[in-house]
């Protein structure tokens, strides 16, 4: 590519290397001035371990990153900052306590004769704040202020200090559709100030409202660089799934499912997943497809009750249910067996039985252990019904593998008799036998006449199993496909949005 | 406009206020120069050890040292005067010196071994008092010419009152401290690293120098502190001073700063220890109530400042917007 402008920030052959693995292998990245360039790719593609690199946060194993022309190698974020890269997270790391003002200037305070002159810092930082279009009381603790102030003032601290590039993890994540422009109007200043710009984000439709070009990664290395202008969303998500799509139509199984078991009316969380209806039957498995964060663990967590709903309701069999919690969950029989693991799945040092029989037991109470000998029963009885591999039920859990952890996990809510089994990602970092038996156990579960619920991530793997497929995108439930409709390439049509609105 | 992280420093101000008005209408006589000069006089160490504390507990630390600090200072000034011919000028120095440095070392260790300061500052507040009971285990009369001096400059207000050198350090150390607090990059990067150490980190803010700094800050003013409290005593003892740190704690608690960090003021702190003071003394011109009713009210009044700044706490939140309730998987 021949450009007529000289990028403001060139990386070129950024290779990182983590213990067993090539986190990066040869990526390339040019940004010019005036652009705001998106940086995509699923998780663990790269796309922090590439941002550390360049802001120096790790040393690279190879490559060279030029700034202006100049050759660069920050030492640490600070030095990268000096430089002129600034970073802003999706957690804003800014104090609470202090004020708006303070917060913009800490550490580089104006002073007169050795003292801090506060009045000089809150007119500073109110005429800086109207560079963004923030007229707010600087005076006031930020803690004051909604998420999208802070997230805006940490960008305008970011770029006070920096200037040239500006790298945004992730920046409007935990926003709504309202906040999400105030920041996307703070950028579009900033580009016409010829700031180069960097923004991940897993939205594609902020992605096309407000980026010029795109790189993405995957698996370490850079997929393909387009200008967005002249591509389509489903060329995107082609790039960052990276798998020829079949749109063979598989043997349905199975028809409707039998009577509705749970009605979900209206349940939504704001700032986290738009309100949302669905009916789960008997003996249905429905599958929810998006991309990450487009709200499956969302989805999972308000149906369960993990994280509380602030509006809608759920009801169960025609009666409402009050879900305040997982305990209420539980006691409705539903379970959840959640994406991570290994911080909310299993209890490390807890032996295989325990953690088996965890869920049940917390059902029953503590007053009313249950026996040792039913225990065994049901502890031996799950780890033959669902082969999993351990030396004895006394090993603590976590020395067994992400497999045989995850269908201990799954034992641990089979225990209970579920009625509705969410299952969010169940084959995330498993290996491939255990995949296809966990795939396997979720169509047995089924024709037993369970209704689940399975958040994936692996599009295929959804078409295997789902009798109906809710596709997610930006936290929203944008299309419902059934029987027939369910195809691999339905499913990223849906993701990637043909039809794009206007955001 | 009163901002609502301003509040605690009303609210102090007001009880304090509330307080001064009611024990006046009891005792006419309590409106005098001379209690309000005793005031000042008789609390000077402990306001004066209050400010390091408001420091330790702005960073989100604690200083259980301080009273045994101030014990160590006193036997050492004591037994120093006693065997040597120095000068107390030149002894003021050395002991501030020792002290400073000693605050110093248990910030380098909170902050090296990233040990908590509660356990640090438990290990100091044995040591000093160790030390001290090594010096002299007995009460060493302190009889300089010197001391007697300084013990002598006072200004006497129209009505009685004698306002003197003591108080007026420790009014000066309180100001110095609200400079140092509000006015200076060291006192926002104790705020910083109050709201959040991590951030403040991310932030650019020195973590190991504004650490090592609070606590030499903390325990440089408790020898301060102790200097003061062996011109109030003229002796040194190393039994003395048990628990005053746990006072200085209340007194900045009741002056409005959170004890998790991050919000308050040194102000605040000032009108703490006045409160305290004022209910001592108006037990002594009570007369008949026994001197514990002190600790029981100050007590009370800990328990409303705590609910209090909860309450606050919760009313700010709640007027913000709703945040989501949990960060995106990333």
């Amino acid at each position: 590519m021949t450009d007529p402008v000289r990028p403001v920030l060139h990386a070129r052959g950024i290779t990182k290397f983590f213990p067993g693995a090539i986190a990066l292998a040869d990526v390339e990245l040019a940004l010019h001035p005036g652009e705001v360039h998106a940086l995509l790719g699923e998780n663990g593609a790269g796309k922090s371990t590439l941002i550390k690199c360049l802001t120096g946060a790790y040393a690279c194993d190879g490559g060279v990153v030029e700034l202006d022309g100049q050759l660069v190698d920050p030492g640490s974020t600070q030095e990268s900052q000096k430089l002129g890269i600034g970073t802003v997270y999706q957690e804003v790391n800014l104090l609470p306590n202090l004020t708006v003002a303070e917060n913009l200037f800490l550490g580089r305070q104006p002073t007169r004769w050795g003292m801090i002159s506060r009045r000089r810092m809150a007119a500073e930082a109110a005429e800086v704040l109207a560079g963004y279009g923030l007229d707010i009381d600087v005076r006031e603790p930020l803690s004051h202020y909604s998420v999208a102030v802070q997230q805006v003032v940490a960008i305008a601290r970011a770029v006070e200090m920096s200037g040239r590039v500006l790298i945004l993890d992730e920046p409007t994540a935990s926003l709504d559709q309202g906040e999400v422009e105030l920041v996307f109007d703070v950028i579009r200043r900033l580009k016409a100030r010829g700031l180069a710009i960097v923004f991940i984000t897993h939205f594609l439709d902020q992605v096309f409202a407000i980026c010029d070009r795109a790189t993405v990664l995957r698996n370490g290395h850079v997929v393909g660089t387009r200008a967005l202008a002249d591509c389509a969303p489903r060329d995107i998500v082609h790039l960052m799934l990276g798998r020829q799509l079949e749109s063979e139509v598989r043997e349905r199984h199975g028809g409707q499912g039998g009577e509705v078991l749970a009605e979900i009316d209206g349940l939504g969380r704001r700032g986290m997943i738009e309100p949302f209806s669905m009916r789960i039957r008997q003996g249905e498995v429905i599958g929810l497809a998006g991309l990450l964060g487009a709200g499956r663990t969302e989805t999972a967590n308000l149906i369960f009750g993990a994280v509380q709903a602030d509006q809608g309701g759920v009801r169960l069999r025609g009666r409402a249910l009050s879900l305040k919690g997982p305990r209420d969950a539980i006691a409705a029989r539903f379970a959840l067996c959640p994406e991570d693991r290994k911080t909310d799945g299993i209890i490390g040092d807890l032996s295989v039985r325990d953690n088996i029989i965890l869920a049940l037991q917390a059902r029953q109470g503590w007053a009313r252990p249950i026996p040792r000998a039913k225990v065994e029963e049901i502890a031996q009885g799950y780890v033959r019904a669902l082969d999993i591999r351990a030396a004895s039920l006394d090993m603590p859990i976590r020395l067994l593998s992400g497999g045989n952890q995850q269908k201990a996990l799954l034992a641990r809510w089979l225990a209970t008799e579920p009625e509705l089994l969410i299952l969010d990602e169940p084959t995330r970092g498993i290996d491939v036998g255990a995949h296809a038996e966990i795939i396997q156990l979720i169509e047995r579960l089924r024709e037993e006449g369970m209704s689940l619920i399975v958040a994936s991530s692996e599009i295929e793997e959804l078409v295997a199993y789902s009798t109906r497929v809710i596709v997610l995108r930006d936290r929203v439930q944008v299309a419902e496909l059934e029987g027939g409709e369910i195809t691999a390439g339905n499913i990223v049509r849906a993701i990637a949005d043909e039809d794009r609105e206007v955001a | 406009m009163i901002r609502s992280t301003s509040l605690p420093l009303y609210v102090t101000l007001a009880t304090f206020v509330i307080a001064y008005a009611l024990c006046a209408s009891a005792y006419p006589a309590m409106l005098s120069t001379r209690v309000a000069a005793n005031l000042l006089t008789d609390n000077a160490f402990l306001g004066i050890a209050a400010v390091g504390m408001t420091f330790v507990i702005l960073s989100g630390g604690i200083d259980l040292s301080v009273g045994s600090v101030i014990a160590f200072t006193g036997v050492f000034l004591a037994v120093l005067l006693r065997d040597t011919s120095i000068h107390p000028l030149a002894a003021f120095a050395i002991v501030l010196a020792l002290t400073t440095g000693f605050g110093a070392a248990m910030g380098a260790i909170i902050h090296h071994l990233e040990m908590p300061p509660f356990i640090v500052t438990l290990a100091g507040m044995f040591l000093a008092r160790g030390a001290a009971y090594v010096l002299s285990v007995d009460s060493v009369p302190i009889t300089h010419e010197f001391y007697d001096w300084l013990q002598d400059i006072y200004w006497k207000a129209p009505s009685g009152g004698r306002f003197r050198l003591t108080g007026a350090l420790m009014v000066l150390t309180f100001l110095g401290g609200i400079l140092v607090a509000h006015r200076t990059r060291f006192g926002q990067n104790v705020y910083a690293l109050g709201g959040g150490a991590q951030t403040a980190r991310l932030m650019g803010v020195p973590l190991g120098r504004t650490t090592i700094g609070i606590y030499a800050i903390s325990g440089g003013l408790s020898g301060l502190a102790g200097i003061v409290f062996s011109l109030y005593t003229s002796a040194g003892y190393s039994l003395a001073a048990v628990g005053v740190e746990l006072d200085a704690i209340a007194a900045v608690v009741i002056g409005g700063t959170l004890l998790t960090g991050g919000t308050g003021f040194v102000a605040g702190t000032f009108f703490g220890i006045l409160i305290m003071g004022l209910i001592q003394t108006y037990i002594v011109f009570d007369g008949t109530l026994s001197s514990w009713w002190t600790k029981i009210v100050i007590g009370a009044l800990l328990f409303t400042f705590i609910l209090l700044q909860k309450g606050l706490t919760w009313a700010t939140t709640l007027r913000r917007r709703p945040a989501p309730g949990s960060p995106m998987p990333s």
